[in-house]
């Protein structure tokens, strides 16, 4: 070993122990029905997902839409999104890129498929329980966790067989290195159960006691999406920015900044959703500071990104693995920063009950979490259907659907957020201009909903032309262009 | 970081650290604090509700109302919310004492809840403004809760819970009338008791200027 063997190892194309392509091959075929079955089944509910959605948008600038039919009132359509967002597409799909980059990181076919088969059946059967739950007039109130409590049981058995599942495979991993995407991933298949079993116990199952639900609630919530999503979202790109472009991650030291702080700062965050609330001021406060010290994690893991991507950001034309990822690995520097300064109480102030959190939100659930799992999917589903994708064109148009409706989203809800905050603090404005302020922003992400569902419309159909094998067996992956050798290419 | 011992013992603490401060200790304090007894009138702050209106809380989640009303006053300089009506003082942990789930609320799309019991005490308003927003307040978003209603032809003599002074497009042909249903009187009844005004004195009123 020479000289460079510290960093290469680190390097999933390049340590020492890579695999041979038949080993590769075997582990991406032993993964192949549990993974297409947890994304076939999230991709339903990315369509069912976005389609709620869209209609809880439309009516808020026509309340009188389907205002006759109880289970398409507003008050249930959001929450159904919501769920079925988080839980039927996000987490199921999150899950699969989790399992197959887990079975490859550990160097082993997968073990005990059968867990895992069980697992996704459970875990749709409970979503599904869940979302008619919710239109049925059953919903908790409570967000994120709006499962009436005949569904989180069903959710709760799926979760205990991928937990097992994920100490089976690191128990009987290859020895060896353990990549920093298998922190993250190990990280998060033990934080979750623990997040969702202590809400479920003390908010839907033995409910305490008045403001202190409001604790835990934002606690749970804030913590699904940092302490769940973010550190699937990060493993996955800390493998694929590495592959596609076949160079190591930049810096191992701050692969592990970035890990332990994210770990110790994200955990606190949840109470900055309630700030002015009815709670002790130090606990207002410890979240205050911990999300502002958010920066940390999030500027290490950029720096560590981007100086890996240097001087090969002109992959970025031909991957769209790459194209996915990078654009989520941006938006999640960006959406971190952003919800860092949406936690300094005089910002707050203007932020605080208005559309610019939707906007946060959907920033970080979509712009960086989704494309994310986009991009993963783009590379892994190839490896396990042995087919490539039909189309590159179809591929770019999924891209850019998505990637206007998201910024056209989030743009809107922000200006029109900022408006609406304005005119809600103001004492000398009447609230009818708080909503007057935000309806044309309304009606701006009512049509990106349209984009967005457009580009998942063709996304479900790629995936779908995938599981056929439809057209003509191609030579090489689906390119948008040639890839160029950028090897020491300038920026 | 090799060794995976080491990995989940950080793991494990540092986000116990969280479930202790954010979980633990609001569970021990704020979930085991009691009302307060009024010498005056041998009651408690907050008062108990009625059947009706706790049966009320379930419909205000069912329905989803929280997902544009919060039930949070918060003090200047962070909000305007008393300057601007929202209720005469803070409200406070021990204000949701009997709240379950507690609607503390995120969004603002309509008006903050926490005193329309105070603002709004005539039933019939809230009957009105449920099944037709907009007869009520032009500009409303609401939408309409008519599923939660009855039309029904008038037998005899009316119904005395029947909605009255309705108009709009959904208003009862002549001979009919509009009544409640159970679910609609219990919902009433929990916003007539939103009353955060009693006083407490961890939240004393901050003075009018």
């Amino acid at each position: 070993m020479k000289e460079q063997s510290l960093i290469s190892s680190f390097n999933p194309a390049n340590n020492p122990d890579t695999l041979a392509s038949h080993e590769r091959a075997e582990i991406d075929a032993s993964t192949r029905f549990p993974v297409l079955l947890f994304f076939g089944s999230a991709i339903f509910w990315l369509l069912v997902g976005s389609l709620l959605g869209l209609i809880s948008a439309w009516k808020m600038t026509h309340p009188a839409l389907f205002d006759q039919m109880a289970w398409l009132t507003f008050g249930r359509l959001r929450p159904a999104h919501l769920n079925s967002v988080i839980y039927g597409w996000a987490s199921a799909a999150g899950i699969g890129v989790g399992i197959w980059l887990m079975a490859r990181l550990c160097r082993v076919p997968l073990l005990h498929s059968k867990l895992l088969i069980s697992a996704a059946i459970f875990w749709n059967l409970g979503v599904l329980v869940g979302v008619l739950g919710i239109l049925a007039g059953d919903s908790r109130s409570i967000e994120w966790l709006e499962f009436p409590g005949y569904a989180t049981p069903i959710l709760f058995v799926a979760y205990a067989f991928i937990g097992i599942w994920t100490i089976i495979m690191f128990r009987f991993r290859k020895p060896g290195h353990v990549y920093v995407s298998q922190w993250y991933l190990f990280a998060a298949f033990l934080w979750f159960p623990w997040l969702y079993a202590t809400a479920n116990i003390l908010l839907i199952w033995q409910p305490i006691q008045g403001s202190a639900q409001g604790a835990v609630n934002w606690w749970f919530a804030h913590n699904v999406l940092g302490l769940w999503f973010t550190p699937i979202g990060l493993a996955s790109a800390y493998y694929m920015i590495p592959k596609v472009i076949g160079r190591p991650i930049h810096s191992y030291y701050l692969s592990i900044l970035g890990f332990w702080s994210l770990a110790l700062f994200y955990s606190w965050n949840g109470m900055h959703h309630l700030i002015g609330g009815p709670f002790p001021a130090w606990m207002v406060s410890a979240s205050v500071v911990a999300s502002i010290m958010m920066f940390i994690p999030v500027v290490t893991v950029a720096i560590n990104h981007h100086m890996t991507m240097r001087g090969h950001f002109g992959a970025l034309k031909w991957s769209p693995t790459l194209r996915f990822t990078v654009f989520g690995a941006m938006t999640y520097t960006l959406v971190s920063l952003q919800g860092s300064s949406m936690a300094i109480p005089s910002l707050n102030t203007l932020t605080h009950f208005t559309d610019y959190t939707i906007g946060h939100a959907h920033l970080g659930l979509y712009g960086f979490f989704t494309m994310m799992l986009f991009g993963a999917m783009y590379y892994i589903v190839p490896r396990l259907t042995g087919w490539e994708w039909p189309s590159a064109q179809a591929i770019r148009w999924h891209f850019w659907l998505v990637a206007t409706g998201i910024i056209l989203m989030v743009g809107s809800l922000s200006i029109g957020g900022v408006l609406q905050g304005l005119a809600l603090y103001d004492t000398q404005v009447a609230f009818r201009s708080s909503l007057e302020y935000a309806t044309p922003f309304r009606w701006v992400r009512g049509i990106s909903g349209f984009l967005l569902l457009g580009g998942h419309l063709v996304f479900a159909g790629l995936f779908t032309a995938m599981l056929l094998k439809v057209g003509q067996r191609k030579e090489g992956p689906a390119y948008f262009a040639t890839p160029a050798n950028v090897e020491g290419a300038p920026l | 970081m090799n060794k995976l011992p080491l990995i989940f013992l950080g793991v494990f603490l540092t986000f116990a650290s969280s479930w202790l401060g954010l979980v633990a200790y609001p569970y021990l304090t704020l979930g085991r604090m009691q009302p307060l007894p009024d010498e005056d009138t041998g009651g408690y702050f907050p008062p108990s509700e009625s059947g009706l209106a706790i049966a009320g809380q379930r419909a205000y989640a069912t329905n989803g109302c929280v997902y544009c009303h919060s039930q949070q006053v918060r003090l200047a300089p962070l909000s305007t919310d008393i300057a601007k009506g929202l209720g005469p003082r803070q409200t406070v942990a021990r204000d949701y004492l009997r709240a379950q789930p507690a609607f503390l609320g995120t969004m603002r799309t309509g008006p903050d809840l926490s005193n329309i019991g105070v603002r709004q005490p005539d039933a019939n308003w809230h009957h009105k403004h449920l099944y037709e927003p907009q007869t009520v307040t032009e500009w409303s978003i609401m939408p309409s809760f008519r599923y939660l209603y009855k039309m029904q032809k008038i037998e005899g003599q009316p119904s005395a819970v029947a909605l009255k002074g309705l108009s709009g497009p959904h208003a009862p042909a002549p001979g009919y009338e509009v009544v409640p249903s159970d679910e609609a009187k219990a919902l009433v009844a929990y916003l007539l008791s939103l009353k955060r005004n009693y006083p407490l004195p961890e939240s004393p009123e901050p003075p009018v200027n």
